[in-house]
């Protein structure tokens, strides 16, 4: 009788643990659901601040970023991400100054583990929000930093 | 009891350094008879064979183990070498702690250190047609010699086995793993239970597994011979990518493990945002875990309220972080960036909003009778095979194993908390489903605790440009997601580090799937493989 | 009530008046088998759109929502897309028998999905053994899942296939003694005789508790049959990655997908039919007024009305239960559902033996 006592039970509870869960999932089937519907909502979405999305070149009005080309961020970079070109030129006064020719940044091969930014003694790049990142090929992930024709931030 | 004296006893000639534990190097021919000594003995038990390493030192090859003994808490390291780069033989110890057997076919890929009485030398990581031993200081990476090979990787049964014989020689003998009549089916590298490209072969009866052949290396990055040509502060990049979903306390650790190192005091504010943030880690790694156990058990809803929950954590981990996954947070001496000011809200929110979906959670599906038998009484793993293995974390935990590191070694602020160790003794699958459930809600418990006592300071101290560690080896680990992370440095006073190597916390978990689910039904492979919960980027690395 | 006969003798009686009564009933049969085939895709259409907007509301989504208002051009789209697709040959296959599984699938579903009584008059096969034959000719759809399993040349599908068979074979004795209580209490294997006796109450009212442990059982050895979850353990996504169809592509994989699908369908029906009372609308005795208003519903909106409720029932089940394991799925079967079946039978009968039912 143990036996069948048993069995009556454990067909009992399981029904009744199958039907809590039933209640369960009928209450999370009428609540409000929590899909984000991109990019429908890409008028309002807002990325946190501190989003790490593509390393940029803050630029200002007049065409002035602040890098002066010393390599620290390409020497720090465990990644080869970045690949700083310079060139020599002589300014009016005569001096010999090593200026930015390109800043070639490859999205591709990014770890975002932030050194470069942490590391610049000039604050010249930064990570913004960016991040609809798709491409089709892998040289489209080169980015120069750099815009065309500026220069250094004069202090 | 002194340690250095009872080593002196079996081994007259082993030699001694002491930096934080005691390392005792021994001759290659005492090595077996020590570690079996070392394990056996009354007064020792070096029951747990906590990080197995292997080393290059120029001249010579060899490995170091770090034992730790359950019963009486104490530490050791004992260190081997040989000098011959030819053919460098040396004892296993796979007999004594069953987690040296995945760990010594790790050195003998990197290395080549072929281990005499092992019962499996096959590669562990790399293909069988590898040229080299790439952790080797002489290895040579050119490209020519192991380009990328456009061929599939032949499927071999077989492995070798060395043994010694009387007259001092070694001869090799031919194991089969399966043979030919045997129905074996691959359970991964692409499979949807594996969570990964991880590999089983599975020789099966029917539906009854006979034996599991694990076969990892599909993502393997070679992070360890990476982080050898990296400075300190680029090494930490890595670490975020070896169990993601334990990113910030592998990190913890490392920066941990540096900072040791270097001498630092890590100021108090750090060391509650870093055990904070710990925690919420563990949080968001338990429910995935639950997802994945719900979705590997079929039961998909469940699996989406896990994430539309895990949602929240990796919000306020963007908000501070600036990344979900990814997290890059912790840096040498601090974290990269102050809380955010809506962090401590959004944390308070958080923790109130859990416990009741936690409950809603429970009536769909671990109350449900069909979960129950599918977990309950599957797989069990005893402790003695936990502690052999060096099954660490809530696998570990479920098996009545108390091998917490918040507890046995507290680092952060773990000190100053009160939490419970969540221990388990059934050692099955719903114990370590368990484990992880009660968990969360501890989890909850400790951030509560921190949450409004977040002490002002700086959140970083200054170091020097360029970071070198003095000439040494430091181990430290933390509780991660999964287990003990560990991370070893041996330095030799460079800005990069001369061998850093990262206790895994997912390979002794797989590696005692082919002993917990062998008899068991296919079902119950997946689900023991969902409740083990390893992650393959770190077991691979 | 309107009764589709009218209809139907009213063609039969113009085709009749132009050509031979032979040539008449193969236009007849012409025009019912395509009718028959529109309906069943259109269904699966409806069925497989429901289930994805029903399995999303249960998992906190929204579901397919951009194709069309509401995503409801997504499944024809995606039928579409399943229409042009390759159907790729296999090296090492068995061929005849993996072109042939799909069909046999297919052929099963349709024949099993002809026998259900949709409205008043309107019912496709419909003879004096009809409960036997639509439990005859839904089994052969296991056939099909075996040679599939079979000729894949694939381990995981061969497993697959073993587990259905397994399966199949068990579960059907207890749909057909959940059946067989209805059949004790009205005495006949005629479909639209089963729905006809229903007319003051229906069977899972009227039956006392043996009806309604039947409707249970049925249901879920019903949902077992058609593999779905949690039984849908043949074509488990975690343990055997797609099961028996593993190999399929395009339409073929097409035929395995719809015909899961319409069978729940059948199942739903059958269950409508046998237990909620068809197409017969809900009559309560004494209450002439309320039967009157209940009337002037039409038939066809009362049987799919039932049968989208236990199709919601169905997914609303599959949507929240884990997966059993082979050895608890059979575990079931053996040591609950048929014993528990066999008593119900026998109580069944002594109700009707003393006459106790309403």
């Amino acid at each position: 009788m143990n036996g069948f006592n048993k069995y009556i039970s454990s067909l009992y509870n399981g029904i009744v643990s199958l039907l809590t869960g039933m209640k369960t999932s009928i209450t999370v089937f009428f609540r409000k659901k929590t899909t984000e519907q991109y990019p429908e909502n890409r008028a309002t979405l807002k990325m946190f601040d501190r989003f790490r999305g593509t390393l940029s070149m803050p630029h200002d009005e007049q065409n002035h970023h602040k890098c002066v080309a010393c390599g620290i961020c390409q020497m720090n970079c465990p990644n080869g991400t970045i690949r700083i070109e310079s060139e020599i030129i002589t300014d009016e006064e005569g001096k010999k100054k090593k200026v930015l020719k390109r800043y070639m940044y490859d999205l591709g091969s990014c770890l975002f583990c932030q050194l470069c930014v942490n590391t610049c003694p000039h604050d010249a790049i930064k990570f913004d929000n960016t991040f609809e990142h798709a491409v089709y090929t892998r040289e489209k992930l080169i980015h120069q930093l750099n815009h065309e024709n500026s220069t250094v931030e004069n202090k | 009891m002194n340690i250095k004296e009872k080593i002196i006893q079996i081994v007259p000639d082993a030699q001694f350094s002491e930096q934080e534990i005691l390392i005792a190097t021994v001759p290659a021919e005492h090595f077996h008879t020590l570690a079996e000594r070392l394990h056996s003995d009354e007064d020792m038990q070096f029951d747990f064979l906590q990080c197995m390493t292997g080393m290059d030192w120029g001249e010579s090859l060899g490995v170091i183990c770090h034992l730790v003994s359950t019963v009486h808490g104490h530490r050791v390291a004992i260190k081997t070498m040989t000098g011959d780069r030819e053919n460098p033989e040396l004892p296993t110890i796979s007999d004594i702690w069953k987690a040296a057997e995945l760990n010594e076919r790790e050195i003998y890929d990197f290395f080549g250190i072929r281990f005499i009485n092992h019962p499996d030398m096959r590669r562990l990581y790399l293909r069988s047609d590898w040229v080299g031993y790439p952790l080797r200081k002489d290895y040579n990476s050119d490209e020519s010699i192991n380009p990328l090979r456009m061929t599939n990787e032949e499927t071999i049964d077989t492995t070798e086995t060395l043994h010694l014989t009387s007259d001092g020689k070694i001869e090799s003998e031919e194991n089969v793993i399966f043979d030919e009549k045997e129905y074996v089916i691959n359970v991964g590298p692409q499979h949807p239970a594996t969570h990964g490209v991880l590999r089983f072969r599975v020789s099966l009866a029917g539906e009854t597994v006979k034996k599991i052949d694990v076969n990892c290396g599909y993502i393997h990055r070679g992070i360890e011979k990476l982080c050898e040509g990296l400075t300190y502060p680029q090494t930490l990049a890595f670490t975020d990518r070896l169990d993601y979903l334990a990113a910030h306390q592998n990190r913890h650790a490392l920066c941990m493990c540096i900072e040791k190192g270097m001498g630092i005091e890590v100021p108090e504010r750090v060391q509650y945002i870093r055990t904070i943030m710990d925690e919420l880690q563990r949080i968001d790694s338990h429910l995935l875990f639950f997802s994945c156990l719900c979705m590997d058990l079929g039961a998909l809803t469940a699996f989406f309220y896990g994430f539309r929950d895990r949602e929240k954590i990796l919000d306020i981990f963007e908000e501070t972080c600036g990344g979900r996954l990814i997290l890059n947070y912790n840096t040498i001496g601090g974290v990269q960036d102050d809380i955010h000011p809506n962090f401590v809200k959004r944390v308070k929110d958080f923790i109130a909003y859990l416990p009741p979906v936690l409950e809603e959670y429970h009536s769909l599906f671990t109350g449900n009778i069909i979960a129950q038998q599918r977990l309950k009484g599957i797989g069990v793993l005893s402790r003695e095979d936990a502690i052999s293995f060096g099954v660490t974390g809530a696998s570990g935990r479920a098996s009545g194993w108390a091998n917490d590191v918040r507890k046995r070694t507290p680092y952060g602020v773990y000190d100053k908390v009160d939490f419970k160790e969540i221990v388990y003794t059934e050692g099955d699958s719903f114990a370590r489903y368990m484990v992880r459930m009660d968990e969360i809600l501890e989890s909850i418990h400790i951030i509560e605790q921190l949450i409004d006592n977040i002490p002002e300071g700086p959140f970083q101290v200054k170091t020097k440009p360029i970071i070198r560690i003095p000439e040494g080896s430091y181990y430290a680990s933390t509780e991660a997601s999964r287990g003990e992370f560990g991370v070893y440095i041996e330095s030799q006073g460079e800005k990069s580090p001369y061998r850093m190597k990262f206790r895994s916390t997912g390979l002794p978990l797989v590696s005692v799937v082919d002993t917990i689910a062998s008899g068991g039904k296919i079902a119950d492979l997946i689900a023991i493989g969902a409740t083990l919960d390893y992650v393959v980027p770190d077991i691979d690395r | 009530m309107f009764d589709f006969r009218i209809v139907t003798s009213w063609i039969h009686q113009m085709l009749t008046s132009y050509m031979s009564e032979g040539w008449a009933l193969l236009i007849e049969c012409v025009a019912i088998g395509i009718g028959i085939l529109l309906m069943y895709a259109f269904l699966a259409i409806v069925l497989i759109y429901m289930e994805r907007k029903i399995c999303a509301f249960f998992q906190c989504r929204l579901g397919p929502n951009r194709v069309g208002p509401f995503g409801s051009i997504q499944v024809f789209a995606d039928v579409f897309k399943m229409l042009i697709k390759e159907i790729i040959t296999i090296k090492h296959v068995d061929k005849f028998l993996f072109a042939l599984a799909p069909y046999m699938v297919i052929i099963a579903s349709i024949l099993a999905f002809s026998c259900l009584p949709i409205a008043k008059g309107l019912e496709v096969l419909d003879f004096n053994i009809g409960v036997f034959f639509l439990m005859a000719v839904s089994s052969i759809g296991v056939l099909g899942i075996l040679m599939a399993g079979w000729s894949s040349n694939n381990k995981f599908s061969l497993i697959g296939a073993m587990r259905s068979g397994a399966q199949i074979i068990s579960y059907e004795l207890s749909v057909g003694l959940s059946i067989l209580t209805i059949v004790v209490l009205t005495g006949t294997l005629q479909f639209s005789e089963i729905v006809e006796a229903q007319a003051d109450g229906w069977f899972l009212f009227k039956g006392h508790i043996p009806a309604f442990i039947a409707f249970v059982v049925f249901l879920i050895a019903g949902n077992a049959e058609t593999n779905r979850g949690p039984f849908d353990l043949p074509e488990a996504e975690s343990e055997l990655t797609a099961g028996y169809h593993t190999e399929y592509s395009g339409m073929h994989f097409g035929f395995f997908y719809v015909a899961e699908f319409l069978n729940m369908f059948t199942v739903a029906g059958v269950a409508a039919s046998v237990f909620l009372g068809g197409w017969m609308p809900l009559h309560i005795p004494g209450l002439d007024a309320f039967n009157a208003i209940m009337d002037y519903i039409p038939s066809i909106i009362w049987f799919f009305g039932k049968t989208f409720f236990v199709v919601f029932l169905l997914m609303w089940i599959k949507w929240t239960f884990p997966r059993l394991r082979i050895d608890q799925l059979l575990t079931l079967e053996w040591k609950y559902l048929l014993p528990i079946n066999l008593a119900n039978l026998l109580l069944m009968v002594l109700i009707v033996v003393f006459g106790l039912h309403f």
